[in-house]
């Protein structure tokens, strides 16, 4: 392998929701040395991830061990748990999110994804007024007005602007940002704001209000300009929006946590939802979340086609059962439910509200991750795994629910998540047969 | 100028270019160093005696952190601060997720205090 130069064409970013698939890598010896058309996040993605194959397989209790003992560790940790939570998913492979499914099921746990603080929210929305939705192919030929609320993706997703959202040529925006009127709703002016032909600075937390003023325009229903003292958009820029919005051929709202996160959170998704919805009436008009994580997309697909629910569901009366603020990890940890947590590809004690930190460091934790993540630096047993995309292949998907496969780059000396969840699945099997027949 | 014993703000915590390309490290000095920088609009720093790399405390009910400021120049209105995602902004988060599943991950009323090493202050 030494001095040794290799190509490896369209291989996939799993950096960002834009899961950019055209990233052509050159490695040597065992590094990656370039990757040609990936952002600044998709190099710092392919550059930096851990090279060191010096961490032990499996740490239990702060002790090297192989992964078949931390199997043994995990399984026993997790057939004795009352109430146990699954969580994380958004860093790994469609593959591996399936048997961290099947093993909620077995253990009759709870099972929760990165997206509980990510678009939670918009998930709850979904449900309740549905989703004028497209692919990102279709708002990259077909968008000549696109609207980004509460989202920065020129920091978040660098490479949406050039490939689909903003620059790109399509079919029906044959002249590219000519043809596209860029609007950015946000509290702050970001770096985005650069790319926008106008940019609407609302207040903090107004956003549902505003959204709804534009709900009822839209609808014919008169509006009191005190609304400017209550968002801090003006009732003479709201309209103009709005007849631009009318006038367009296919709008898109493209949002962002700006939404999810803050107070009112599925109110204000559900309000963006329903004004694209609205917006049919008059033209063709879509709503779609900006989604973070690599293979977050991924994760709601994968626990909605086993369990008929995106995230925050629990198995313990033998089915599943959907009930966000119950069944999602920060209440179970912040209220001190779950006595035992398996956490895959995700860091919750380095981003979390600090009393479900506290509570996570009190119970036995089992975690899967390539790195020594804070999370896995207070777990019972910490597996060591390969990198998803760089070392191990399998399926993604991108924010726009469309499947892709992963190109690898590298060997790693680690097992996969996959593997090892279904090391874990087998035991957990094997450990209910024996408790049954005992 | 005088400066203003304790004043509410709106944080927003976010992502940013440079949290994103240091997050893959958590333990870099990096990543510490840009999850613990204050973004400020220039005026409300200003009225505060405050200059670039002037400490300030932040607390709510949750907790509190101390952290460097710097002018967020023209993208943050007065009364609203920024600091990216990190492990700084997540002691300020409570646990309460209003059967979202979700906490208040942005727009969080924080109190203000001025700590010390700006110029010009009281």
């Amino acid at each position: 392998m030494e001095g040794e130069v290799r190509v490896i064409e369209h291989a996939t970013c799993t950096f960002c929701g834009c899961v950019c698939d055209d990233i052509d890598l050159t490695v040597e010896g065992n590094r990656i040395t370039k990757a040609k058309n990936a952002c600044v996040l998709g190099k710092a993605w392919f550059f930096e991830y851990p090279t060191e194959e010096s961490r032990p397989e499996a740490m239990i209790g702060g002790v090297p061990a192989t992964t078949a003992e931390g199997i043994e560790e995990a399984a026993r940790i997790l057939t004795r748990a009352r109430y146990p939570v699954v969580y994380g998913l958004s860093d790994t492979t469609v593959e591996a999110q399936r048997v961290a499914v099947e093993i909620a099921d077995l253990i009759g746990g709870c099972l929760d994804t990165t997206t509980s603080v990510c678009h939670g929210p918009s998930g709850i929305a979904f449900q309740g007024v549905g989703e004028a939705t497209c692919s990102l192919g279709e708002i990259k030929n077909r968008a000549d007005m696109v609207i980004f609320w509460g989202g920065n993706p020129a920091e978040s997703h660098p490479r949406h602007f050039t490939k689909y959202s903003v620059m790109p040529k399509g079919m029906f925006v044959p002249n590219g940002r000519k043809d596209r009127y860029v609007v950015l709703v946000d509290v702050r002016k970001t770096l985005s704001a650069r790319a926008a032909d106008l940019f609407i600075q609302v207040k903090p937390s107004k956003d549902f209000e505003l959204l709804w003023a534009l709900r009822a325009l839209v609808k014919g229903v008169e509006v009191d300009e005190r609304i400017e003292a209550e968002t801090g958009v003006s009732l003479a820029t709201l309209k103009e929006l709005v007849e631009r919005m009318k006038r367009a051929k296919f709008g898109v709202f493209l949002f962002g946590m700006g939404l999810s996160m803050t107070r009112g959170k599925h109110y204000n998704a559900a309000a963006i939802l329903t004004l694209a919805r609205d917006l049919n009436q008059h033209t063709r008009f879509v709503a779609k979340p900006m989604r973070g994580h690599g293979n977050v997309t991924g994760a709601d697909n994968v626990v909605a086609w086993a369990t008929g629910y995106p995230f925050g569901v629990n198995f313990g009366r033998g089915y599943p059962r959907f009930n966000p603020g119950e069944f999602t990890t920060v209440d179970l940890l912040a209220r001190g439910e779950a006595d035992a947590a398996l956490i895959v590809s995700a860091d919750p004690v380095a981003n979390f509200p600090q009393p479900a930190i506290e509570h996570l460091k009190r119970i036995p934790t089992i975690v899967l991750d390539p790195q020594a993540s804070e999370t896995a630096k207070v777990a019972r047993v910490a597996f060591t795994t390969a990198i998803y995309g760089i070392n191990v292949p399998g399926t993604v998907y991108r924010m726009d629910d469309v499947p892709i496969r992963l190109r690898p780059a590298l060997p790693s000396r680690y097992p996969s998540d996959e593997e090892v969840l279904k090391g874990i699945a087998k035991r957990v099997r094997e450990l209910r047969r024996e408790a049954l027949s005992a | 100028m005088r400066a203003v014993s304790s004043q509410v703000f709106i944080l927003i915590p976010g992502r940013t270019t440079a949290q994103g390309t240091s997050v893959g490290d958590k333990a870099s000095p990096e990543y510490r160093r840009v999850t613990r920088l204050l973004r400020m609009n220039p005026d409300d720093m200003a009225r505060l005696g405050l200059t670039d790399g002037a400490q300030v405390r932040l607390r709510n009910a949750q907790g509190e952190i101390v952290v460097p400021c710097v002018s967020a120049k023209d993208e943050l209105p007065p009364g609203v601060l920024f600091i990216a995602y990190g492990p700084e902004s997540s002691k300020l988060m409570g646990g309460e997720t209003h059967g979202t599943g979700m906490p208040d991950s942005k727009g969080i009323e924080v109190e203000l205090t001025v700590v010390g090493g700006s110029p010009g202050r009281e």
